[in-house]
């Protein structure tokens, strides 16, 4: 078959089209940002308008301005837009019925993923910036969500108070720094104003060390709206030696299916050049290695 | 009213890419067959009606060259309509119940394979609101088939079983182009192209023609044994804007076939023209044709779709089984327009 010949060919017609006083309106309303409809003799609306509704009888000269916006009747997802089409990214074909409108508009929907599409879904129209009076004035529909963005942003001064920058200052230097009370002898860390049980001033700073136990802990396997770290991940209570209260860390450098209660661990810190005024100078606490807690040593700190 | 008969048919293989063939050269070879297997010739006969479109083949007035296919001197009588071959047979039907003339040669072809089809198709849509979006034909026949899922009609499955059933019907049908044993389970495998439909749900892009000879009263029975009777044929429109349409029903088809008799008797055989799978369970739901009707045993259009002759060739298949006795009572149909806007139906009936 080598000896037959093929060539491309292009077939083109460069016909104007009158558009009369039904569709002409439409059309010249779409240039200015108008979406109407005409009205039937038996008193439905239709959009886009027509001339003659489908039993034959002509629509009346009477137009009626709608909302652009309207519900998908039915779709279809194009992955893989062709150079003819509207968009040349994935999106949907849609039949759509505008509100206020008896029928139903063809037209395309720019929803990004077709998981978003679904009929009975609400749409609202996007006009193109550059408008010719053409269908085309409609750049597209797109997705309405039944959501309303409700972001809040409150700038705050944090003074952590004399007790808590007591600590923080002694996490700047690699220490944990806690707070006594002299009658009961009891160590909080970071320090507070008081005693909770006795009510006294923690008046006397302790260095208690970056070792301890792991109390109790969580294995978060779930997602949630602002996690900063990827699930699973271990989250611990750990009373450090010389402490009477935990801090809370995470806990890494070990299986999760052997995190115990009653494990020794340790600070794993960052490089000291990295250092800043905050717990976050440790990456979690690891494993010491050493035998675990007798569970009656750490009870009543449960 | 005359009685009319389909008395011959014949074909060219449907092929991906015919690539020896012009207009005269597709048409030649298949009028002339249908012709002999009667054994007459074009001065024999009283009318020619041909059905085409020129977008297919991308030259205007390309049905004028397709008249070079035929013996055209002295002048004939001689039609065309910009529709598939079967409206063409509808307009030949009605010319031989005017009486004057007893046989009509209908003919149609359709080169698919020089146009981007889908896109191509796009130029039947309305030119003020839908054509500037650019709605290919897959894309539209898709919005059809969102609707039958939509409304609990059918599934995804239902439209892989008809695709596979057709395509294993095909195997024994030389003149198909996609036939073999396809799995209904890896059809639904398959990537979407306008979701839902995927390639195994569209039809396959043809090059083809064919041709049928029509013959009123005594004059049938004296060309052929046993020829296949039109006992009744309409030709239904619906509106052309999807958006005023019933989508997954077809109030058209289901009024021609009513006026067409279709359920007056037992149905052995239905050639429906659907060239998206989902089409077929909507045809076959509007004529109430049961399952034990055997649908497109040729394979339909799901195995070979020339575009303006496929219509014709479920005439012409349902009409030759008429004539070899394998069934006595059929029904054919052919659609055009976007999702089956235009619909033909008839049943054609042996003895």
């Amino acid at each position: 078959m080598s000896d037959i010949l093929s060539a491309p060919y292009v077939f083109e017609y460069t016909y104007t089209r009158s558009t009369g006083p039904v569709v002409g309106r439409f059309l010249e309303s779409l240039r200015y940002g108008v979406l109407e409809g005409v009205k039937t003799a038996d008193g439905r609306v239709l959009c886009p308008p027509l001339e003659y509704d489908e039993s034959g009888d002509a629509t009346l000269d009477d137009f009626v301005q709608l909302r652009p916006a309207g519900t998908v009747q039915s779709w279809t997802w194009v992955s893989e837009p062709l150079a003819s089409h509207p968009l040349d990214r994935p999106f949907a074909f849609a039949l759509i019925q505008i509100d206020g409108a008896d029928n139903a508009m063809l037209h395309v929907v720019d929803a990004g993923d077709a998981k978003r599409m679904k009929t009975g879904m609400r749409v609202r129209l996007r006009w193109r910036d550059d408008r010719e009076g053409n269908i085309r004035d409609i750049a597209c529909f797109e997705p309405v969500l039944p959501y309303l963005p409700s972001p809040v942003h409150i700038e705050y001064d944090v003074k952590p108070g004399k007790h808590y920058t007591a600590y923080l200052r002694g996490l700047e230097e690699g220490k944990f720094i806690g707070g006594r009370d002299p009658e009961s002898g009891k160590v909080y860390v970071p320090p507070r104003a008081a005693d909770p049980v006795t009510g006294n001033p923690t008046s006397e700073y302790v260095e208690v060390t970056d070792v301890g136990v792991l109390t109790t802990f969580a294995i978060i396997r779930i997602p949630f709206e602002g996690q900063k770290l990827k699930p699973p991940y271990c989250f611990g209570a750990i009373v450090l030696d010389g402490a009477d209260m935990p801090i809370y860390h995470l806990i890494s450098g070990v299986p999760y299916d052997q995190i115990r209660m009653g494990m020794r661990v340790k600070a794993k810190w960052k490089p000291k050049d990295e250092w800043e005024t905050s717990l976050e100078n440790i990456l979690y606490f690891e494993p010491t290695g050493e035998p675990d807690e007798p569970f009656e040593n750490y009870k009543e700190h449960l | 009213m005359r009685d009319v008969a389909i008395v011959s048919f014949a074909q060219l293989p449907s092929v991906r890419v015919s690539e020896t063939t012009d207009e005269a050269e597709l048409v030649q070879p298949v009028t002339s067959e249908a012709m002999r297997q009667v054994g007459i010739t074009q001065d024999d006969i009283g009318f020619t009606c041909s059905g085409s479109s020129d977008y297919v083949r991308g030259l205007a007035f390309s049905f004028v060259a397709a008249v070079d296919g035929l013996k055209a001197w002295p002048p004939i009588r001689e039609s065309h309509v910009e529709m598939d071959g079967a409206f063409a047979l509808y307009e030949c039907w009605v010319r031989l119940l005017h009486g004057d003339i007893d046989t009509a040669l209908v003919f149609s072809f359709g080169k698919s394979s020089l146009a981007p089809v889908p896109e191509m198709l796009n130029v039947q849509n309305d030119p003020y609101y839908v054509q500037p979006l650019g709605l290919d034909s897959i894309s539209a026949a898709a919005l059809q088939a969102q609707v039958m899922i939509d409304s609990g009609q059918a599934t995804e499955r239902d439209f892989a079983e008809v695709a596979a059933r057709s395509r294993k019907h095909a195997v024994d049908n030389p003149n198909a182009q996609v036939k073999g044993d396809f799995s209904v389970d890896e059809i639904l495998e398959e990537p979407t192209i306008s979701s839902p439909l995927r390639k195994s749900f569209c039809s396959p892009i043809s090059d083809s023609a064919a041709a049928v000879v029509l013959a009123a009263g005594d004059r049938a029975k004296e060309l052929t044994k046993r020829p296949a009777w039109i006992r009744g044929i309409d030709h239904r429109t619906e509106p052309h804007s999807l958006g005023q349409r019933s989508l997954a029903e077809s109030p058209s088809t289901k009024l021609a076939g009513e006026k067409a008799g279709v359920g007056k008797g037992k149905v052995d055989i239905a050639e429906l023209h659907a060239p998206f799978a989902h089409q077929e369970i909507i045809l076959r739901n509007a004529l109430g044709l049961g399952d034990d009707v055997t649908v497109n045993p040729s394979g339909g259009a799901l195995a070979a779709n020339s575009l303006m002759t496929a219509g014709l060739l479920r005439f012409g298949e349902a009409a030759s089984r008429i004539m070899s006795g394998d069934a006595d009572r059929a029904v054919a149909h052919a659609t055009n327009g976007v999702c089956l806007q235009h619909n033909l139906v008839a049943v054609l009936e042996g003895e």
